[in-house]
């Protein structure tokens, strides 16, 4: 039993390091994409735009990954956890020729995989995701097996604030750390939001940087939306640890429904469908016009 | 050999043998000189146990994780069932003191529905051995196979001279009985108090089959079927509730067949058991070998 021996050199995966100048036009087209999905329908449009300019960062900037070097085992990995973000990967991944820009129009039909939840039918997801406090568990596993053979890749996982309240989660922060797991890297999309309601005013988390700090994780926090903070801390993380032997954490302070006004920070359009009318006015809105106002009712989904 | 000296051989063979628990190690407790930075132990944590074993087979290793039978079996269900189960991951299950083996710990740590759990996930092979010496030879196997495999650990002595080597999906044909006999179908440690009660009533006059299954998913259907078709009684006798273990497997596989056939249930019914030492578990059950024999009796 040999497979191992043929999967253990670690190749040079050359990042894709676009210019930073170039990430917002890359971030709004992701996030009109994302607007895209939000109808015959519907996709969870507002975890989905908090986390779109991290996404668009990581596989721009950080990860060392791309299309041609997917199976490689010297890839870096990236986990999305909180899962019903999906339309964020799915349109980087799209825009960034992992997968046909079409696929996207197969949204929901039962002929392609392109559903709420992220699933390894489409390349580039590393794993299925969608039951919370999973992801960071399942990359311990990975960074693990990194470890073992010696690899320089590193491995990233992209976790929701609300997420944050299942004890699994807690159980992968406490377990990491000991297994001192520098390898890894942790990003939390704090939106502020759960499903339905403020974080802080149903399950509080903060003070969320000195609670990762206290399970053994460096942690850093950052806008979640500035391209050039997300480079001072994002980037460094690319090739080291913050602090040798300890996994590492950044809280990325973000907005539900970045980008839409008309929606940001609503917990009844945390999941939309929206009609094609007002599928067109979003659009609008994304790129500085003014929406029409939003008559498809509101949705509470979970 | 013991389950460890195993285990460590088979390590040593196979470098995508990665070992994990939930920081029980009572049947591994040497492992970790051993085998070094893959023998992982991730304290009490049985789900992120599970989550990274299924990482760990992401990348090509085969993780053989260890935890209570309960615990690895309930608190870490859905972790099994969807990081593992729906990505079909060689992830070893290993499940210690399953069903009376718990003995005095009380209902916490009963696990008498754990076949139904896993058996219930899709492509998760069953593996029930009656002994020592079944679960030593099964282990090479559990380990080649690429699909996930819950294990009901026993290393306990012999429980009868064994004829046949382990096999997925194949029984174990103790004793052939005769056409129009009772059929005993079992598995696990209980196999030793089976084939007592099967001496017992071959002494009496009662001609007896008895079956010992093994692997529970697989099932061997051919074997529950012939001993269907031979006998006027076929009784499952399971440290396990009576819903989803062996007697629901022999329901299904019977009705799916069309094999019609008198099957009566042993097993723990719809509640706990009193918690105490093994034998007295057993005595107040009325699971000992005599006992069997005396309730197999009286539904002829």
């Amino acid at each position: 039993m040999s497979s191992l021996a043929s999967s253990t050199a670690v190749l040079a995966v050359p990042g894709r390091d676009s210019s930073l100048d170039d990430l917002p036009a890359l971030a709004l087209r992701v996030r009109e994409r994302i607007v895209r999905m939000a109808t015959g329908g519907g996709c969870f449009i507002g975890a989905s735009l908090s986390c779109a300019d991290l996404v668009v960062h990581l596989y721009s900037r950080v990860l060392r990954v791309t299309p041609e070097t997917l199976a490689d085992p010297g890839r870096d990995y990236l986990f999305l956890s909180k899962g019903h973000d999906v339309p964020a990967l799915y349109a980087t991944l799209a825009e960034l020729g992992f997968i046909a820009r079409e696929r996207l129009a197969n949204h929901l039909r039962t002929t392609d995989s392109i559903y709420w939840h992220p699933n390894r039918a489409v390349p580039g997801v590393e794993f299925h995701s969608g039951s919370l406090g999973h992801l960071l568990a399942v990359a311990i596993g990975v960074a693990l097996d990194i470890r073992l053979r010696g690899g320089a890749n590193r491995v990233w996982v992209i976790l929701g604030d609300g997420e944050l309240d299942e004890g699994s989660v807690w159980e992968a922060f406490l377990v990491a750390a000991a297994l001192r797991l520098d390898n890894l890297v942790a990003v939390v999309d704090r939106n502020g939001f759960q499903a339905n309601a403020r974080t802080e005013e149903l399950i509080p988390l903060e003070p969320l940087p000195a609670k990762l700090e206290s399970f053994g994780w460096s942690c850093a926090t950052v806008d979640g939306h500035d391209h050039a903070a997300l480079d001072a801390v994002l980037g460094p993380l690319r090739g080291a640890p913050a602090v040798p032997g300890r996994p590492a954490a950044v809280v990325a302070r973000t907005v539900r429904g970045k980008g839409l006004p008309s929606i940001e920070e609503r917990t009844d359009r945390w999941f939309a469908n929206f009609t094609a009318a007002e599928v067109e006015g979003l659009v609008r809105e994304l790129h500085g016009g003014t929406a029409d106002r939003l008559t498809s009712p509101g949705l509470v989904v979970r | 050999m013991t389950y460890e000296e195993a285990l460590g051989a088979l390590a040593a063979e196979r470098d995508d043998l990665v070992v994990m628990t939930a920081e029980n190690r009572a049947a591994i407790r040497n492992l970790p000189q051993r085998l070094g930075p893959r023998f992982v132990d991730v304290g009490i944590c049985e789900q992120t146990m599970v989550g990274a074993a299924a990482g760990l087979a992401l990348r090509g290793r085969t993780p053989v994780v260890h935890a209570l039978a309960a615990f690895l079996t309930m608190r870490a269900f859905e972790f099994i069932r969807t990081d593992v189960g729906i990505a079909e991951l060689p992830v070893k299950l290993v499940g210690y003191v399953p069903g009376f083996l718990s003995e005095a710990n009380g209902p916490t740590h009963q696990a008498i529905e754990d076949v139904a759990l896993m058996r219930g996930i899709p492509h998760m092979r069953v593996v029930c051995p009656a002994d020592e010496a079944e679960l030593l030879s099964a282990l090479p196997a559990i380990v080649e196979s690429r699909s996930p495999c819950y294990l009901r650990f026993n290393a306990m002595p012999p429980a009868v001279e064994h004829r046949e080597p382990f096999a997925f999906g194949k029984a174990e044909l103790l004793a052939a009985g005769e056409e129009g006999g009772v059929a005993l179908l079992t598995y696990g440690f209980l196999l030793r108090e089976v084939e007592q009660a099967r001496a017992r009533l071959e002494r009496a006059g009662i001609p007896v089959r008895l079956v010992n299954l093994r692997t529970l998913e697989p099932i061997d259907e051919e074997a529950v079927a012939s001993a269907a078709r031979r006998s006027r009684l076929v009784v499952t006798i399971e440290d396990h509730f009576r819903t989803g273990g062996l007697y629901s497997i022999v329901a299904e596989v019977l009705v799916r067949l069309g094999v019609p056939c008198r099957l009566h249930s042993i097993s723990l019914g719809r509640r706990w058991f009193q918690p105490a030492l093994l034998g007295d578990v057993l005595e107040h059950e009325g699971f000992t070998g005599p006992q069997l024999a005396n309730r197999i009796r009286k539904l002829l």
